[in-house]
């Protein structure tokens, strides 16, 4: 094992055991009413769920809304429905005592009949993409009342990213990546400029195949073939739909570009890969070791 | 007997007849009314929501009843009545079972308003006082639906004369030119907005607030006065516009106050409640069967047809699956859909001779 990976161990076992020690210090604060951390939070958004779960608050989470998938746990708690289409009737109906929102959650109408109600709303920085981040990590500390506990997650998070552009910044081949976030019967939807996925090919030492398109957009048969990509990058739940990653490969407009040719595709679980949050790190330095194989043994967190 | 008070004494049992189903709808109208303020998913005592209507609760209760459930009663009132007045008016006028808002193209054009604000509109939007923004994506809808029947109607009336078909074919025409245009916007817009126009084209209550609910409901209003005062120049137009002229109707006059209020009526309530598929459709058949053909009792009747069909749908999505909320156009057309087979199949049967 790695030095990073030895001391990326340790760190979170302290953080494990720092998080249960906060756990029963919130308990006496209990009883006094004034003043004491939420008890009943509805979480909404992703990347705040997550890192609310990651900062031991997970128990007191009552709801979440439909982008909050991770960890696993957020199965268990209430949905409220998607981020931008929420019922302030049914959030009330969880009985929250904070409402923690990311900026463009909405309706506004909801948003004024929730305040209307007279329940606390925390609302998160604006701002997407991974230097949203550490932010937000910050602004679910002090809203959660767990302010150092976040304190030691952003440093985390920052080390982490620091480590993997240090052992990325040696390597000067940068593969054409071509991602499809949906592979059906008519043209697949690829990712141009200005996405998600733009963005963590770039982190990872890749090049995005698809120039001149923004956002996601049909991608023609020809145009695939112009795009001329070495590396084919699928979300899990796109390889598991279009049955299979090598089903994909074999396409006819897919199999005669080198890609196809050379049979590289990488299949990455598809929250972890484009939602920036915690796991970011974990994406880039996977993605990393997939589209630089000779370099894979010096990657790692 | 003379003949005069036999054919005063006819319509009076007729009106009778025809009172008590309206009646019905009405009571079935209030207690729908009443129940979207008692059931929602959160559950209140009557004692809270008493408390709450005297302004007496805590501001949670007093906020659900008086800020959540309250206004969305209110559009919902103002929409089912709206949509299916324009319902009763666009099918009288243009003799066509089949028409509805979304026909002449009133739905499709107020679609078009409203996502190119969803798509384009963030640069019109930063320019505007914060508290205009909310209004700029009702406003649009509202214009594009007015639009619309304004262009529809200009084109179909050649010569001084209105034609029905070519309207139909218009409207037609139009809804397939606003489907691209909004097709083109989905393919430029980002995740978020497709989200965002998704839902808002399956159409929802929740967006209800008494400003937005007040402006629309006084919009259907006027628009419902204007329609109602249609009764008997529809009830002519049955005869055919030939004799309905001859009657006395000033029947380029009837087609484009039945346009000029539906339009009004479905635009208003488009523009803050979405596309509400079916209501327009289902409501006036629902009041023609049950009160006959005459136009004075179909139109109060499907308004408040139109009015239980709404809220009865909103209760259903508010209480489905709490805390979510899915969107109204999918109750609707859920009940709207095998209501109107379950019609067809009736007509079907009825106009086929018994062997």
């Amino acid at each position: 094992m790695s030095r990073v990976g030895r001391r990326f161990l340790l760190a979170g076992t302290l953080a494990t055991a720092g998080l249960s020690l906060t756990g029963l210090r919130v308990l006496p604060a209990l009883a006094d009413q004034s003043g004491s951390p939420a008890q009943r939070i509805v979480s909404v958004g992703g990347t705040l769920t997550e890192i609310a779960f990651a900062l031991g608050a997970g128990d007191r989470i009552v709801g979440a809304d439909t982008t909050s998938s991770w960890p696993p746990e957020v199965e268990d708690v209430e949905k409220v429905g998607y981020m931008r289409r929420l019922s302030a009737e049914g959030v009330l109906s969880l009985k929250p005592d904070l409402i923690m929102l990311d900026d463009d959650a909405g309706p506004a109408t909801a948003i004024d009949q929730l305040r209307a109600a007279g329940v606390r709303l925390a609302i998160a920085p604006e701002g997407t993409g991974l230097g949203s981040v550490v932010p937000k990590i910050r602004f679910v500390g002090e809203t959660l009342g767990q302010a150092s506990e976040a304190e030691a997650l952003a440093s985390r998070f920052e080390e982490q990213m620091d480590v993997l552009q240090s052992q990325l910044e040696a390597i000067d081949a940068r593969p054409r990546v071509l991602l499809l976030i949906s592979v059906g019967r008519g043209a697949p939807l690829a990712a141009g400029s200005d996405t998600a996925a733009e963005a963590i090919i770039d982190l990872a030492r890749g090049r995005n195949a698809i120039v001149g398109l923004t956002g996601y957009k049909p991608l023609s048969a020809e145009a695939a073939v112009a795009a001329a990509p070495d590396v084919l990058l699928l979300p899990q739940h796109v390889a598991e739909s279009a049955g299979g990653a090598d089903a994909v490969l074999q396409r006819p407009d897919l199999a005669i570009t080198p890609a196809g040719r050379n049979g590289r595709v990488v299949v990455m679980d598809s929250l972890k890969l484009l939602g920036f949050g915690l796991r970011t790190p974990e994406a880039v330095a996977e993605l990393a070791r997939a589209l630089h194989p000779e370099h894979a043994a010096g990657i790692a967190l | 007997m003379t003949m005069a008070t036999a054919a005063s004494v006819a319509p009076r049992n007729g009106m009778l007849r025809a009172g008590l189903p309206i009646v019905a709808f009405a009571v079935l109208a209030i207690g729908f009314a009443l129940a979207g303020l008692a059931f929602g998913p959160v559950r209140l005592e009557l004692t809270q929501i008493l408390a709450a209507l005297s302004g007496e609760a805590d501001p949670s209760t007093q906020a659900i009843v008086t800020q959540i459930r309250a206004p969305r009663i209110l559009l919902g009132v103002a929409v089912g009545a709206g949509l299916a007045l324009s319902g009763v008016a666009l099918q009288g006028i243009l003799r066509n079972p089949l028409a509805d808002p979304g026909l002449i193209g009133v739905t499709g054009g107020a679609a078009l308003g409203a996502v190119l604000v969803i798509v384009l509109g963030a640069a019109v939007l930063s320019s505007l006082p914060e508290g205009l923004r909310p209004y700029l994506l009702p406003f649009a809808a509202f214009c594009g639906a007015l639009a619309v029947t304004a262009f529809i109607f200009g084109f179909a009336r050649q010569s001084g004369t209105t034609s029905v078909t070519t309207l139909i074919l218009a409207g037609v025409a139009v809804n397939a030119i606003s489907g691209a245009a909004i097709g083109a916007l989905v393919y430029i817009s980002d995740d978020q907005q497709l989200r965002d126009l998704t839902f808002w084209s399956m159409g929802g209550l929740g967006q209800a607030n008494w400003t937005s609910g007040f402006i629309a409901t006084l919009c259907i209003l006027f628009a419902g006065a204007g329609l109602l005062q249609m009764a008997r120049a529809l009830d002519l137009f049955q005869l055919g516009e030939r004799a309905a002229y001859h009657s006395g109707v000033d029947v380029e006059r009837a087609k484009l106050k039945a346009a000029g209020w539906s339009a009004l009526a479905v635009g208003a309530g488009t523009a803050v409640a979405g596309p509400i598929g079916f209501i327009g459709l289902v409501a006036p058949h629902l009041a023609r069967l049950s009160v006959g053909p005459s136009h004075k009792l179909v139109a109060p009747a499907a308004a408040l047809i139109g009015v239980a069909l709404v809220l009865a749908a909103d209760l259903a999505v508010r209480t489905a699956v709490p805390p979510a909320e899915p969107p109204i156009g999918l109750a609707t057309s859920l009940i709207g859909g095998p209501f109107f087979l379950w019609l067809l199949l009736r007509y079907l049967r009825r106009s086929t001779p018994h062997a």
